[in-house]
Protein backbone atom coordinates (compact mmCIF):
# COMPACT_ATOMS: atom_id res chain seq x y z
CA UNK A 1 0.00 0.00 0.00
CA UNK A 2 2.46 2.48 0.86
CA UNK A 3 4.66 1.56 -2.10
CA UNK A 4 1.35 2.29 -4.59
CA UNK A 5 1.40 5.89 -2.72
CA UNK A 6 5.00 6.71 -3.14
CA UNK A 7 4.55 5.33 -6.68
CA UNK A 8 1.28 7.55 -7.54
CA UNK A 9 2.72 10.35 -5.83
CA UNK A 10 5.96 10.24 -7.62
CA UNK A 11 4.45 9.68 -11.30
CA UNK A 12 2.14 12.53 -10.75
CA UNK A 13 4.89 14.66 -9.63
CA UNK A 14 7.10 13.52 -12.87
CA UNK A 15 4.52 14.00 -14.98
CA UNK A 16 3.53 17.46 -13.99
CA UNK A 17 6.56 19.15 -14.45
CA UNK A 18 7.24 17.61 -17.61
CA UNK A 19 4.43 19.34 -18.69
CA UNK A 20 5.95 22.63 -17.36
CA UNK A 21 9.20 21.87 -18.65
CA UNK A 22 7.85 21.83 -21.97
CA UNK A 23 4.73 24.84 -21.72
CA UNK A 24 6.65 27.32 -19.87
CA UNK A 25 7.78 29.96 -21.91
CA UNK A 26 10.72 31.17 -19.75
CA UNK A 27 13.71 28.45 -21.44
CA UNK A 28 15.06 29.58 -17.44
CA UNK A 29 12.24 28.28 -15.49
CA UNK A 30 11.96 25.41 -18.33
CA UNK A 31 15.87 24.35 -17.68
CA UNK A 32 15.27 24.52 -13.31
CA UNK A 33 12.12 22.62 -13.38
CA UNK A 34 13.64 20.15 -15.41
CA UNK A 35 16.26 19.46 -12.56
CA UNK A 36 13.08 19.31 -10.21
CA UNK A 37 11.95 16.58 -12.76
CA UNK A 38 15.51 14.63 -12.34
CA UNK A 39 15.60 14.73 -8.70
CA UNK A 40 11.99 13.47 -8.67
CA UNK A 41 13.56 10.75 -10.70
CA UNK A 42 15.95 9.84 -9.07
CA UNK A 43 13.17 9.46 -6.13
CA UNK A 44 11.24 7.13 -8.43
CA UNK A 45 15.13 5.16 -8.71
CA UNK A 46 15.62 5.25 -5.01
CA UNK A 47 11.47 3.63 -4.41
CA UNK A 48 12.85 0.69 -6.66
CA UNK A 49 16.19 0.48 -4.71
CA UNK A 50 18.09 1.66 -7.71
CA UNK A 51 20.35 3.53 -5.16
CA UNK A 52 23.42 3.77 -7.42
CA UNK A 53 21.27 4.80 -10.16
CA UNK A 54 19.50 7.07 -8.20
CA UNK A 55 23.19 9.39 -6.77
CA UNK A 56 23.90 8.56 -10.89
CA UNK A 57 21.07 10.76 -11.64
CA UNK A 58 21.07 13.69 -9.29
CA UNK A 59 25.08 14.18 -9.51
CA UNK A 60 25.37 13.45 -13.66
CA UNK A 61 21.71 15.03 -14.67
CA UNK A 62 20.19 17.41 -12.06
CA UNK A 63 23.76 18.54 -11.12
CA UNK A 64 26.08 18.03 -14.48
CA UNK A 65 23.85 18.56 -17.57
CA UNK A 66 20.65 21.18 -15.76
CA UNK A 67 24.23 23.42 -15.00
CA UNK A 68 25.63 23.23 -18.48
CA UNK A 69 21.61 24.34 -19.99
CA UNK A 70 22.06 27.06 -17.03
CA UNK A 71 24.93 28.33 -18.71
CA UNK A 72 23.98 28.21 -22.35
CA UNK A 73 20.56 29.84 -21.33
CA UNK A 74 22.80 32.77 -19.56
CA UNK A 75 25.21 33.28 -22.40
CA UNK A 76 22.37 32.60 -25.27
CA UNK A 77 20.97 36.01 -23.60
CA UNK A 78 17.95 36.33 -26.55
CA UNK A 79 16.96 39.68 -27.37
CA UNK A 80 14.24 38.03 -29.15
CA UNK A 81 13.04 34.84 -27.53
CA UNK A 82 11.95 32.70 -30.58
CA UNK A 83 8.57 31.77 -28.54
CA UNK A 84 7.48 35.84 -29.19
CA UNK A 85 7.87 35.56 -32.61
CA UNK A 86 5.05 35.85 -35.44
CA UNK A 87 3.02 32.62 -36.18
CA UNK A 88 4.32 30.96 -32.66
CA UNK A 89 2.88 27.19 -31.72
CA UNK A 90 2.23 25.96 -35.59
CA UNK A 91 3.67 23.00 -35.02
CA UNK A 92 0.98 22.73 -31.48
CA UNK A 93 -1.70 20.85 -33.22
CA UNK A 94 -0.09 18.06 -35.21
CA UNK A 95 2.37 17.50 -32.11
CA UNK A 96 -0.18 17.42 -30.05
CA UNK A 97 -1.97 15.05 -32.15
CA UNK A 98 0.53 13.09 -33.34
CA UNK A 99 1.96 12.55 -29.49
CA UNK A 100 -1.58 11.69 -28.18
CA UNK A 101 -2.00 9.29 -30.79
CA UNK A 102 1.46 7.25 -30.17
CA UNK A 103 0.49 7.44 -26.10
CA UNK A 104 -2.99 5.80 -26.54
CA UNK A 105 -1.42 3.06 -28.92
CA UNK A 106 1.39 2.67 -26.59
CA UNK A 107 -1.42 2.86 -23.50
CA UNK A 108 -3.52 -0.10 -25.69
CA UNK A 109 -0.41 -1.70 -26.15
CA UNK A 110 0.68 -2.21 -22.69
CA UNK A 111 -2.32 -2.54 -20.97
CA UNK A 112 -3.59 -5.19 -23.42
CA UNK A 113 -0.37 -7.22 -23.90
CA UNK A 114 0.37 -10.05 -21.67
CA UNK A 115 3.85 -9.77 -20.61
CA UNK A 116 5.52 -13.33 -19.71
CA UNK A 117 5.68 -14.45 -16.31
CA UNK A 118 8.79 -13.20 -13.90
CA UNK A 119 11.01 -15.67 -13.74
CA UNK A 120 11.08 -17.38 -9.75
CA UNK A 121 13.82 -16.74 -8.07
CA UNK A 122 15.00 -13.57 -9.81
CA UNK A 123 14.36 -10.32 -8.68
CA UNK A 124 16.83 -9.96 -5.56
CA UNK A 125 18.80 -6.92 -5.39
CA UNK A 126 19.49 -6.53 -8.77
CA UNK A 127 20.14 -2.62 -8.61
CA UNK A 128 22.68 -3.31 -5.89
CA UNK A 129 26.05 -2.02 -6.93
CA UNK A 130 28.03 -5.30 -6.53
CA UNK A 131 25.76 -6.89 -8.79
CA UNK A 132 25.75 -3.85 -11.76
CA UNK A 133 29.50 -3.94 -11.30
CA UNK A 134 29.87 -7.43 -12.10
CA UNK A 135 27.65 -6.88 -15.01
CA UNK A 136 30.09 -3.54 -16.02
CA UNK A 137 33.12 -5.00 -15.46
CA UNK A 138 32.77 -8.57 -17.55
CA UNK A 139 29.99 -8.52 -20.13
CA UNK A 140 29.98 -4.82 -20.63
CA UNK A 141 33.90 -3.86 -20.26
CA UNK A 142 34.54 -3.33 -24.38
CA UNK A 143 31.19 -0.99 -24.47
CA UNK A 144 32.42 0.77 -20.69
CA UNK A 145 36.06 1.86 -22.49
CA UNK A 146 33.73 2.55 -25.68
CA UNK A 147 31.76 4.85 -24.06
CA UNK A 148 35.00 6.65 -22.51
CA UNK A 149 36.49 7.47 -25.92
CA UNK A 150 33.02 8.93 -26.57
CA UNK A 151 32.97 11.18 -23.63
CA UNK A 152 36.58 12.54 -24.82
CA UNK A 153 35.59 12.80 -28.32
CA UNK A 154 32.65 14.65 -26.79
CA UNK A 155 35.15 17.08 -24.97
CA UNK A 156 37.38 17.79 -27.19
CA UNK A 157 34.74 18.61 -29.61
CA UNK A 158 32.68 20.77 -27.26
CA UNK A 159 35.69 22.48 -26.63
CA UNK A 160 36.35 23.06 -30.36
CA UNK A 161 33.30 24.16 -31.13
CA UNK A 162 33.54 26.75 -28.19
CA UNK A 163 36.32 28.69 -30.17
CA UNK A 164 35.89 32.34 -31.06
CA UNK A 165 36.54 31.98 -34.58
CA UNK A 166 34.99 28.78 -36.38
CA UNK B 1 0.78 -3.58 -6.29
CA UNK B 2 2.77 -1.98 -8.17
CA UNK B 3 3.70 -4.03 -11.10
CA UNK B 4 5.71 -3.69 -14.47
CA UNK B 5 2.55 -2.07 -16.66
CA UNK B 6 3.04 0.91 -14.54
CA UNK B 7 6.45 1.92 -14.66
CA UNK B 8 5.88 1.24 -18.65
CA UNK B 9 2.89 3.50 -18.92
CA UNK B 10 4.91 6.43 -16.66
CA UNK B 11 7.76 6.08 -19.06
CA UNK B 12 5.28 5.91 -22.00
CA UNK B 13 3.76 8.98 -20.56
CA UNK B 14 7.05 11.02 -20.44
CA UNK B 15 8.49 9.92 -23.60
CA UNK B 16 5.44 11.24 -25.42
CA UNK B 17 5.47 14.68 -23.35
CA UNK B 18 8.81 14.61 -24.69
CA UNK B 19 7.82 14.45 -28.13
CA UNK B 20 5.52 16.86 -27.64
CA UNK B 21 8.14 18.94 -26.63
CA UNK B 22 10.45 18.22 -29.41
CA UNK B 23 7.42 18.84 -32.09
CA UNK B 24 5.67 21.68 -30.38
CA UNK B 25 8.70 24.14 -29.51
CA UNK B 26 11.06 26.17 -31.95
CA UNK B 27 13.41 27.22 -28.91
CA UNK B 28 16.49 24.97 -29.34
CA UNK B 29 17.51 24.74 -25.52
CA UNK B 30 13.82 23.32 -24.51
CA UNK B 31 13.91 20.92 -27.44
CA UNK B 32 16.82 19.73 -25.97
CA UNK B 33 15.72 19.73 -22.50
CA UNK B 34 12.47 17.83 -24.03
CA UNK B 35 14.84 15.14 -25.57
CA UNK B 36 16.42 14.64 -22.17
CA UNK B 37 13.31 13.79 -21.06
CA UNK B 38 12.73 11.08 -23.52
CA UNK B 39 16.01 9.72 -22.61
CA UNK B 40 15.36 9.68 -18.76
CA UNK B 41 11.75 8.30 -20.10
CA UNK B 42 14.22 5.40 -21.79
CA UNK B 43 15.81 4.63 -18.36
CA UNK B 44 12.81 4.29 -16.55
CA UNK B 45 11.96 1.65 -19.06
CA UNK B 46 15.20 0.12 -18.48
CA UNK B 47 15.52 -0.18 -14.84
CA UNK B 48 11.47 -1.41 -14.26
CA UNK B 49 12.29 -4.13 -17.14
CA UNK B 50 15.92 -5.10 -14.96
CA UNK B 51 13.56 -5.25 -11.72
CA UNK B 52 10.78 -7.67 -13.96
CA UNK B 53 13.90 -10.04 -15.24
CA UNK B 54 15.62 -10.09 -11.67
CA UNK B 55 18.98 -8.79 -14.44
CA UNK B 56 21.45 -5.83 -13.60
CA UNK B 57 22.17 -5.80 -17.64
CA UNK B 58 19.35 -2.79 -17.58
CA UNK B 59 20.73 -0.92 -15.14
CA UNK B 60 24.10 -0.94 -17.19
CA UNK B 61 22.24 -0.32 -20.09
CA UNK B 62 20.58 3.08 -18.17
CA UNK B 63 24.65 3.90 -17.38
CA UNK B 64 25.18 3.76 -20.66
CA UNK B 65 22.29 5.95 -21.72
CA UNK B 66 23.42 8.08 -19.07
CA UNK B 67 27.06 8.84 -20.88
CA UNK B 68 25.54 9.14 -24.30
CA UNK B 69 23.28 11.76 -22.98
CA UNK B 70 26.00 14.12 -21.44
CA UNK B 71 27.73 13.84 -24.83
CA UNK B 72 24.58 14.71 -26.95
CA UNK B 73 24.15 17.71 -24.68
CA UNK B 74 27.29 18.89 -24.17
CA UNK B 75 27.67 18.76 -28.06
CA UNK B 76 24.12 19.73 -28.85
CA UNK B 77 24.89 22.75 -26.62
CA UNK B 78 28.13 23.83 -28.48
CA UNK B 79 26.33 23.83 -31.86
CA UNK B 80 23.72 26.19 -30.15
CA UNK B 81 26.44 28.80 -28.91
CA UNK B 82 28.15 28.10 -31.68
CA UNK B 83 25.25 28.87 -34.24
CA UNK B 84 23.93 32.16 -32.08
CA UNK B 85 27.13 33.25 -32.28
CA UNK B 86 27.37 33.63 -35.83
CA UNK B 87 23.43 34.40 -36.07
CA UNK B 88 21.70 35.51 -33.34
CA UNK B 89 19.13 33.56 -33.09
CA UNK B 90 18.19 30.16 -31.48
CA UNK B 91 14.88 30.13 -33.19
CA UNK B 92 14.66 26.38 -35.15
CA UNK B 93 12.75 28.13 -38.01
CA UNK B 94 15.57 29.88 -39.12
CA UNK B 95 17.99 27.25 -38.50
CA UNK B 96 17.97 26.98 -42.45
CA UNK B 97 21.25 26.42 -43.73
CA UNK B 98 21.56 23.35 -44.82
CA UNK B 99 18.23 23.56 -46.27
CA UNK B 100 17.49 22.12 -49.60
Amino acid sequence: MAEAIIFYTLAALILAFAVMVVTVRNTLYSALLLAADFLLVALLYASMNNLLLAVIQVMVYAAGIVLVYVFVVILVNLKRPPEQQPDRGRYRPIGTILAAAVLGELILITATGALRPAPAGGAEAVGSVENIAMELFTNYLIPFEVASMLLLVAMVGAIVLAKKEL
Amino acid sequence: MITQTHYLLLSAALFMIGVFGVLSRRNVIVIFLSIELILNAVNINLIGFAEYWGNSSGQVFAIFVIAVAVAEAVIGLGIIVAFYRNKETINIDEMNLMKW
